[in-house]
């Protein structure tokens, strides 16, 4: 029992545990100072807008193009579903429901955290491998201010317009699908799935569903880019772990976040 | 990059987020055809509201008129109370009578209003006297066998 391996394998789960635990502390103190030194990117807009052209403007193909198909496919599948009840009336409904309250934000996060959040990673461990970083603090500017804060704005800004834009191209897949080629009544459509989508029921819950997702990877990719080991292998785990965790963060989230929005429906 | 260029791209970026937005909230929800319009408040009581459910539509002759805001029960008189929010514009003689009906064979319930011939009208907060309820499939379906049951009988 007390064998000198026993105690060494029960050492590392210790070590593993408050490793952890001292890595949260430290994750939730960055992200206090991000918000923190916010103010001050508000009033470099520039900065902001540059990192929105690399987080937004960069990511859209993607997320068109995946709305686009991801619509396309919902309406082959919904249509061939609901033609067994005979209600193909009703795809529309199911279309935007889908799309609006599940797929837009949590698909759209999922391809945000693996296109513009791994470059995040990649970008601030490489600054801090070539000591830029420090570079910047010994000239007394705060790389928090001028590196991190405005890359996090970006994020949260650009995640909820690419989930919008990810549903709206989705419907209009369905739409292309289930009217233009199979031939579901176009009236229908529309008229359903208007009658059926609350504005505050489903499109604001969804808003804050990517509003939250945007925040959660943001911040979970810059701080592993902040916190890499400054090495070549450093950098590479600290990308792989930005998808992953920020991953498993939107799916966890999601759940939590549904179960909170859409109990009493 | 230029500055320009990259406030360019940035630009239609955000324009096409919120265009995004616009179409979701217009086009796919039911902002554009029904909210931000000024209502009224009307109520009902009902002896069975069966699978009626809150933001279920109100429609008379088949128009939307307005949404079942909220389902009460009144323990003093052991009804339904169901409170309905309807659009300003539509006005209803106070002898509206209101009934539960459904959509289909299997389709969802809604309210139908159906106008009297009364010349006031109902304002805010008015109550519909004249309603009635749900149709509860089990209690048609045990009437009927008991009428065919007594037709048996004096057949005989």
């Amino acid at each position: 029992m007390f064998n000198r391996g026993n105690i060494i394998n029960v050492r590392t789960v210790g070590h593993h545990t408050i490793d952890s635990v001292l890595r949260l502390g430290y994750a939730t103190r960055f992200f206090a100072l991000t918000l923190l030194h916010s103010g001050t990117s508000f009033r470099r807009l520039h900065l902001i807008i540059r990192e929105l052209y690399f987080t937004g403007v960069l990511s859209m193909i993607i997320i068109l193009v995946s709305g686009l198909f991801v619509g396309m496919v919902l309406g082959f599948q919904g249509y061939q579903t609901l033609k067994t009840y005979g209600s193909e009336s009703a795809l529309g409904v199911l279309v935007a429901l889908s799309l609006v309250r599940e797929l837009g934000p949590v698909v759209s996060a999922l391809l945000f955290a693996s296109r513009a959040g791994s470059a995040m990673t990649a970008e601030i461990g490489l600054m801090k491998t070539t000591e830029q970083l420090s570079a910047m603090e010994m000239m007394a500017v705060d790389p928090i201010a001028r590196v991190v804060a405005p890359r996090f704005w970006a994020g949260v800004i650009s995640m909820p317009l690419l989930a919008a834009m990810f549903s709206a191209m989705g419907v209009y897949g369905g739409y292309l699908i289930g009217v233009v080629l199979i031939g579901v009544d176009e009236g229908s459509f529309w008229s359903q799935m208007q009658s059926a989508v609350d504005f505050r029921e489903d499109i604001v819950n969804g808003v804050i569903k990517s509003i939250v997702f945007g925040i959660a990877v943001t911040w979970i990719a810059l701080f592993e880019g902040y916190d890499a080991p400054p090495t070549a292998e450093g950098v590479s785990g600290a990308t792989t772990r930005t998808v992953v965790t920020s991953s498993l963060a939107i799916l966890g989230l999601d759940f939590i976040l549904t179960a909170f929005m859409f109990r009493g429906i | 990059m230029e500055r320009s260029t990259l406030d360019l791209w940035v630009g239609l970026f955000m324009v096409a987020g919120l265009g995004a937005l616009t179409i979701l909230a217009l086009k796919v929800g039911n902002m554009g055809s029904f909210g931000g319009t000024e209502t009224y408040q009307l109520s009902a009581e009902f002896t069975n509201i069966g699978g009626l459910k809150p933001r279920a539509a109100v429609k008379s002759s088949g128009v939307v008129v307005g949404r079942v805001a909220e389902i009460t029960f009144d323990n003093e008189k052991f009804l339904a109370k169901v409170s309905m929010t309807i659009d300003k514009r539509y006005k209803f003689p106070k002898d509206t009578s209101a009934a539960i009906l459904t959509a289909g064979l299997l389709g969802e319930q809604y309210i139908g209003l159906e106008g009297g011939a009364d010349e006031a009208m109902l304002a805010n907060g008015g109550t519909i006297t004249l309603t009635q309820s749900a149709v509860v499939l089990e209690k048609l379906i045990s009437q009927f066998m008991y009428s065919k049951a007594s037709e048996g009988g004096s057949a005989k």
